[in-house]
């Protein structure tokens, strides 16, 4: 048995754009324990709530996170709405779905990105961030805004996207499927990237199961779940089954993000079949909230819960966000344990960590 | 081999021109509708103070006598919801995002002189009318109160019964 030290690993990090930090008790070369701490960028969003009433708490919270931010805005709503007891009309539902998968591919994107920077690939790194501007422009043409959109609204949404638009999209995500392709096959087949990704940062299903992983963190270990399957906006009419892997390891978390944007493409696809022909995008709200709920969403990162709780007055008794990265962190720590020093920063990033919604 | 996938793609990038634009020296492209910032037609705001109380970053204030309206733009998130609410339609959310500032504070926006007089104008004769009409209201009471008051001779028909 070696001598045993401590290295502190973050909050500032080359693979980390946010701030965590990990002290890591290392024997030799190899992680024995890993002990994390946040709590770098918290911002009190949910204290806000006795500040601001519960319709510019919409703004507020959907800046919880600047690459979900669409699904966090969404979620609230949606808890909102089962306070205020409205039901939201069937196009506003298609356009959140929308909104909502276009966010879900640029995020992976922008991780499959940041995965490729981390092993040290740096073509790989500006192809995906390549392909994600794309998406990204899908976003500002639809909603105004390249990352946070603005459009929820309890009730619905405040804007709509007309049939050229959609046409437009849909030509988008066939070139990005197009360009997909061969990214997915040099994460998923080239040597030296399996020989970082295959066998590293195994986490059983139990484990997973065990520490509360969420999302692609837990898909990956081959727990099937997906809040989508609960039935929020217009998932219920959409075919999709979750995506799971068995291996547990580096590489079954790359692959599921991969074939969740493939995924979410087919989804985008099936939701611009579908979508009805409406004119109306909101239900009015009226008087003051009274109530409580949880609403639990599917963001990219895997399950997000909203809290919200109110007592007839604009201004929410209590508001809560439980992000998934915060439930993917006991999985982390678990996964850090007898690895390698020079596969922590890898590992860290295959949860997808985002921190400022852990710490909010 | 996959080294070789990316060999047509890095010949093609040696030719090709950058595809980032060399901002600010080249005007950037806006899709219309993007949120880039708040532009007020200042002569049709009513300062009624609905866009502040709507503003979840509490960066508007307005002032209804003195005919002005700022905004702290740094504050700004650039949200929409104070062109939602505004009742007078005179709020916009324009493409493309303000140029840099050169100092903190907030910038205000003042209403023309003509208007200012107008509304002045406005605000005298809505004070006059308040004044008529309160004064006729005054007399009117009066008058009702004359007319249901009992006169001297009834009152005293009304003690000797
Ligand atoms: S856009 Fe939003 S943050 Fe900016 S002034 Fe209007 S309400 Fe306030
Ligand atoms: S809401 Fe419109 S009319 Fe009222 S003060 Fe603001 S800008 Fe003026």
């Amino acid at each position: 048995m070696g001598k045993r030290s401590v290295i502190p690993f973050g909050p500032q990090h080359p693979v980390l754009p946010e701030p965590i930090h990990i002290d890591l008790v290392i024997e030799d070369e190899k992680v024995v324990e890993a002990i994390p701490s946040v709590g770098f960028i918290h911002r009190g969003l949910e204290s806000l709530v006795d500040r601001r009433d519960y319709n510019q708490m919409t703004y507020v919270v959907e800046r919880t996170c600047g690459i979900c931010s669409f699904q966090h805005g969404m979620g609230y709503c949606e808890a909102m709405e089962h306070v205020f007891g409205v039901e939201v009309p069937a196009r506003a539902k298609y356009l959140r779905t929308i909104w909502a998968e276009l966010g879900r591919i640029h995020s992976h994107l922008l991780w499959l990105g940041l995965l490729a920077d981390g092993f040290g690939y740096e073509n790989l790194f500006y192809q995906c961030w390549r392909v994600r501007e794309k998406i990204l422009d899908m976003q500002e043409m639809t909603s105004g805004g390249r990352l946070i959109f603005s459009v929820n609204k309890v009730g619905g949404v405040i804007k709509d996207i007309d049939k050229e638009k959609l046409d437009i999209i849909l030509k988008t995500i066939d070139e990005v499927e197009a360009e997909l392709e061969t990214i997915k096959d040099t994460f998923l087949l080239d040597y030296s990237v399996q020989s970082r990704l295959q066998g590293v940062g195994i986490v059983t299903k139990e484990q997973a199961h065990d520490l509360g992983a969420a999302g692609p963190f837990a898909r990956a270990s081959g727990i099937k779940t997906d809040m989508r399957k609960l039935g929020y906006a217009a998932y219920p009419d959409l075919d999709f089954e979750p995506i799971v892997s068995a291996t547990g390891d580096s590489y079954a978390r790359c692959y599921c993000r991969i074939m969740e944007i493939f995924q979410s493409i087919d989804l985008l696809r099936q939701a611009i079949a579908k979508i009805p022909n409406e004119t109306d995008l909101f239900t009015p709200v009226k008087g003051n909230p009274d109530g409580e709920y949880f609403m639990r969403v599917e963001q990219p990162r895997g399950e997000a819960v909203y809290y919200v709780k109110a007592s007839g007055k604009p201004y929410l008794d209590r508001f809560r966000v439980r992000t998934p990265t915060f439930a993917n962190l006991p999985g982390l720590c678990e996964m850090l344990k007898n690895t390698q020093l020079s596969d922590v920063g890898l590992l860290v990033l295959t949860i997808d960590p985002c921190i400022s919604c852990t710490e909010r | 081999m996959s080294v070789l996938k990316y060999a047509p793609e890095a010949l093609k990038n040696l030719f090709k021109p950058p595809v980032t634009t060399k901002y600010p020296f080249e005007p950037a492209v806006y899709p219309e509708g993007a949120r880039g910032h708040i532009e007020i037609d200042i002569d049709d705001c009513i300062g009624c103070g609905m866009c502040v109380r709507s503003c979840p970053c509490g960066t508007l204030s307005v002032d209804k006598m003195a005919g002005t309206w700022s905004i702290d733009r740094f504050d700004c998130i650039a949200c929409g919801y104070c062109v939602e609410k505004c009742p007078k339609k005179c709020l916009h959310m324009i493409e493309g995002y303000q140029t840099p500032g050169v100092k903190e504070g907030a910038v205000t926006y003042t209403k023309s002189p003509e208007q200012l007089e107008k509304d002045r104008i406005a605000r005298e004769e809505q004070a006059k009318k308040a004044a008529a009409a309160k004064a006729a209201a005054a007399a009117k009471a009066a008058e009702a109160k004359a007319a249901a008051a009992p006169s001297g001779i009834e009152q005293a028909a009304a003690k000797k019964l």
